[in-house]
């Protein structure tokens, strides 16, 4: 056990547990941020996917003490101050079916605009292409990056 | 949750659906809800002018909780703006609350209308009485109850408590489609914001104060058991509380976090008695269905007899694997067991199944049992099965104290119910113009519900009937299934049977149209020319609906138009759970590997609903049709499942996904069938643009095998 440092969605906090817990079970178990899904163990399906220092990161794979004193951005963080424009996007597009991974597909999308505000279609597959989805969203998710990406996506 | 089942209802005898009632109050009332207008379970009324409509089916992502209440809400004639969605549990009021078998909007669109129709015509009576004037004269309309002769209204809360003293009215007319005002658009989903924020809260999501958290070692080999284990490493270990054998196959490892349960598991060291399959392979299994093939069949259909019929005679076997539903919410449940009460939380498609299983597992009476629905990311039939919820209750009631199981992605891929493998043996005769004047579709597979106990009346497992029914109305045509056995854990997966019957079908339509010399798409429209009506168990197909699909679907893909260098098609239809589906794949072949561009999909599922639902149900059974045409697979060895993750068992990706149109054949009939549908032609349809392009016969899925 160790206290560690992690600042989530701009807040400073300080966790007691074993350093190589992934940083997937401190943010559900530990800090009851349960946006963030689990979905693999493995890194292969994104759903636990949320931003460390801006960059999207599988959290199940993460161990805490890798983010140390690092920014974690979490889905619960996104939408600081309302709906973030591609969560606003999302339900224009009416994305979610089950919606168990959209949260981490939301995310993988939120570091695509931050870096490409306009990303052309194999750029948007490149980035979402870690992202399942078992119910067959991805036409809608294209479609949703699009319109989040020409409402000025990067916000 | 809803208090509804601290209510006393009778069921009044209104027949409807599928053997669904709707449920009255007794007069007799509890005080405080005395001001409340509910004249059925489905609906409540409240002063405050709070219409409620309960949803008694899950949501697992098919939309029942948006789709279910349009319903109700259209006859009631409500503002769609103020309704407020409550989510019923394990109930005795709603009938079966089983959601699976593309079910949910065709049994329970009769109860929902009649629900919202019966309280909007006692509405009217309550606003006609008080203002003495005739019920004719009154008009119901987005929540109020209109007098337009003295342009006088009541809101529906203003009207609730009076309503509530009136008689259910015996009769009630429904309204005709033409007159719908939400059936039919394209509503936003109740459930979308919550679930872009992070904020729903799926069956793994729920809390309770001072819950633990449990993952099981289970016997990895399939019928085995716990001979012995040792937990000095686990209990070592930070959080880990408990450790103990929950049933003959499983040890618990409870702990503080989800995590420190997984490491606790970890250091386990459990000793398995592993017979009696510890030597069971794939291959195994394969050949015992073949060895199953003569045996005595029972007959699904019969038209003429297919064995007299002279001509050319063209003969295929067609075979599937085992698969994984692999949604992406793993197994979990959270139970609270307090003595002579057990409570759960469980995203299940069978709440009432939980409810009786926990009940004799942790020996409690039924109604001693609540199971609260949570929602699901995905269920995709894995979760019409109920042994995470008894798990769950078991290990509660070994800690006592709330607890959570959790199922890793492994412990899904593993220990899950698969969809059954299966043999088809097909044979036709062809006449002198290559058309088919004879059919054989001999299916041979395990029976799932079989396996499980369940009644299999005449050797036919209740299944088939929805799903492998007749598609053309050949002269003589039979279709027959072998009920084999297998030790392989069976279970429902989107579609069901109706993926292997179709793939086999309709690869054979296609194999005939070739050694025919005839147009695939061409060919099956003269199939299907003759209006025919085909009566199947309690379906009747008719060629007419099927046609229509088949031809919509030409027209739209352009199958009469040439394609670029390289493209191919392929075309297959098929009908089940009540609706009639073709679809058109465009493919090229790269690196000696289908990529899908493009495919048309077609239905007739009578009327629509909510068309963007529909559309999600039919683009997302299609990406799952794909990724199971193309790579699902799951494998036995040494009696262990081999796949465990998302790398050796892999679904579809953005990149593999093709651009899907849907288009639904415009109708007035009773809703049929939409979240399963679409899964079996995509297989079919896409081996045949593979042959289209390549001249190889795909016989055996996957096709990346």
């Amino acid at each position: 056990m160790a206290d560690i440092p992690l600042r989530v969605n701009g807040k400073e906090k300080k966790v007691s547990v074993s350093p190589e817990t992934p940083l997937l079970w401190v943010l559900r178990d530990t800090l009851e941020l349960t946006g963030t899904k689990f979905g693999c163990g493995a890194g292969l399906c994104g759903a636990c996917t949320v931003h460390v220092d801006g960059n999207p990161t599988r959290s199940c794979s993460t161990p805490v003490s890798q983010v140390a004193g690092k920014s974690v951005l979490t889905i619960e963080g996104l939408g600081a101050g309302g709906l973030h424009v591609l969560q606003q996007a999302w339900i224009a597009e009416e994305v979610p079916q089950c919606g168990y991974c959209q949260t981490g597909q939301i995310m993988s999308a939120a570091a695509l605009l931050a870096k490409t505000p306009n990303p052309t279609d194999e750029q948007i597959t490149q980035a979402m292409n870690g992202n399942l989805c078992r119910c067959g969203t991805y036409e809608r998710i294209r479609k949703a990056v699009h319109r989040a990406a020409g409402n000025g996506g990067a916000r | 949750m809803s208090p509804l089942s601290r209510r006393e209802f009778v069921a009044a005898g209104v027949a409807a659906g599928a053997g669904l009632v709707i449920g009255f109050y007794l007069p007799h009332k509890a005080s405080w809800e005395k001001e409340s207008f509910s004249p059925n379970a489905y609906l409540r009324i409240t002063p405050d002018n709070k219409v409620t409509i309960v949803v008694a089916r899950s949501e697992m992502g098919q939309g029942v909780r948006t789709a279910l209440p349009m319903i109700l809400a259209e006859e009631l004639e409500a503002d769609w703006k103020q309704i407020e969605i409550e989510q019923a549990g394990a109930s005795t009021l709603f009938g079966d609350q089983t959601t699976g078998g593309s079910a949910s909007i065709r049994t329970t669109w009769d109860p929902m209308r009649k629900a919202g129709a019966f309280a909007r015509e006692m509405l009217i009576s309550a606003a006609a009485s008080t203002w003495s004037v005739p019920r004719s004269a009154c008009t119901a309309e987005n929540s109020r109850i209109k007098h337009a002769a003295t342009n006088r209204s009541f809101s529906y809360g203003e009207l609730a408590s009076k309503a509530a003293t009136l008689p259910i009215p015996t009769d009630v007319t429904l309204k005709q489609s033409k007159d719908y005002k939400l059936v039919g658009q394209r509503l936003a989903r109740v459930d979308s914001p919550a679930k872009v924020k992070g904020e729903a809260v799926f069956g793994i999501d729920f809390r309770l104060p001072g819950m633990k958290f449990a993952v099981l070692s289970r016997c990895p080999t399939i019928g085995g058991k716990v001979s012995g284990f040792d937990d000095k490493e686990s209990k070592k270990l930070p959080g880990v509380s408990f450790v103990g054998k929950i049933s003959d196959s499983a040890v618990a490892v409870v702990a503080n976090s989800v995590w420190e349960a997984m490491e606790g598991r970890r250091v386990l060291s459990v000793l398995w008695d592993e017979s009696p399959n510890k030597d069971l392979n794939t291959a195994a299994v394969m050949a015992s269905l073949k060895q199953s093939a003569s045996k005595k069949s029972a007959s699904l259909f019969l038209a003429g007899d297919p064995s007299k019929v002279q001509g050319r005679h063209i003969s295929a076997e067609y075979e599937l694997p085992f698969m994984a539903h692999a949604a992406m919410e793993p197994g979990n449940c959270t139970a609270h067991y307090q003595g002579t009460k057990c409570e759960l939380w469980a995203p299940t498609q069978v709440p009432q199944d939980c409810r009786d299983s926990v009940s004799t597992a942790i020996a409690l009476d039924p109604d001693q049992v609540k199971v609260n629905v949570t929602l699901m990311g995905g269920g995709f039939g894995r979760r019409l099965e109920h042994d995470y919820a008894v798990e769950a209750a078991l290990v509660s009631k070994l800690i006592h104290a709330p607890v959570k199981v959790i199922w890793t992605r492994e412990d899904d891929m593993r220990f899950s119910t698969y969809r059954p493998a299966s043999l088809h043996q097909l044979s036709a005769t062809l006449d002198g113009s290559g058309m088919p004047i004879g059919l054989t579709h001999r299916i041979i597979a395990p029976s799932i519900s079989g396996q499980k106990g369940q009644p299999v009346p005449n050797g036919v497992d209740p299944d088939l009937p929805d799903e492998a029914g007749p598609v053309y109305g050949l002269p003589n045509y039979a279709i027959d299934y072998v009920l084999a056995e297998t030790p392989v854990p069976l279970g429902w997966m989107r579609s069901v049977y109706a993926l292997q019957a179709a793939f086999a079908l309709e690869s054979f339509i296609d194999e005939l149209a070739v050694a025919g010399g005839k147009d695939p798409l061409q060919y099956r429209l003269k199939l299907l020319a003759k209006d025919q009506d085909l009566p199947y168990f309690t379906t009747t197909w008719h060629t007419a609906r099927m046609r229509g699909v088949l031809q919509l679907a030409s027209e739209k893909a352009g199958w009469d138009k040439p394609l670029p260098a390289g493209h191919y098609r392929g075309v297959a239809c098929f009908g089940c759970f009540a609706s009639y589906m073709a679809e058109v794949v465009e493919i090229t072949m790269e690196n000696e590997q289908p990529r899908v561009h493009r495919v048309v999909a077609v239905v007739d599922c009578g009327q629509v609903v909510n068309p963007s639902i529909l559309e999600q149900q039919i683009q997302g059974g299609i990406v799952y049709g794909l990724g199971n045409a193309l790579r699902a697979k799951i494998t036995i060895e040494k009696g262990r499942v081999v796949q465990g993750n998302f790398d050796d068992y892999a679904p579809l990706r953005m990149e593999e996904t093709p651009a899907v149109e849907v288009y639904a054949v415009p109708s007035a009939e009773v809703p049929t069938g939409i979240g399963e549908p679409s899964v079996p032609p995509i297989a079919p349809a896409l081996c045949n643009a593979i042959y289209a392009a390549t001249k190889k016969r795909i016989r055996a899925l996957p096709i990346l095998s």
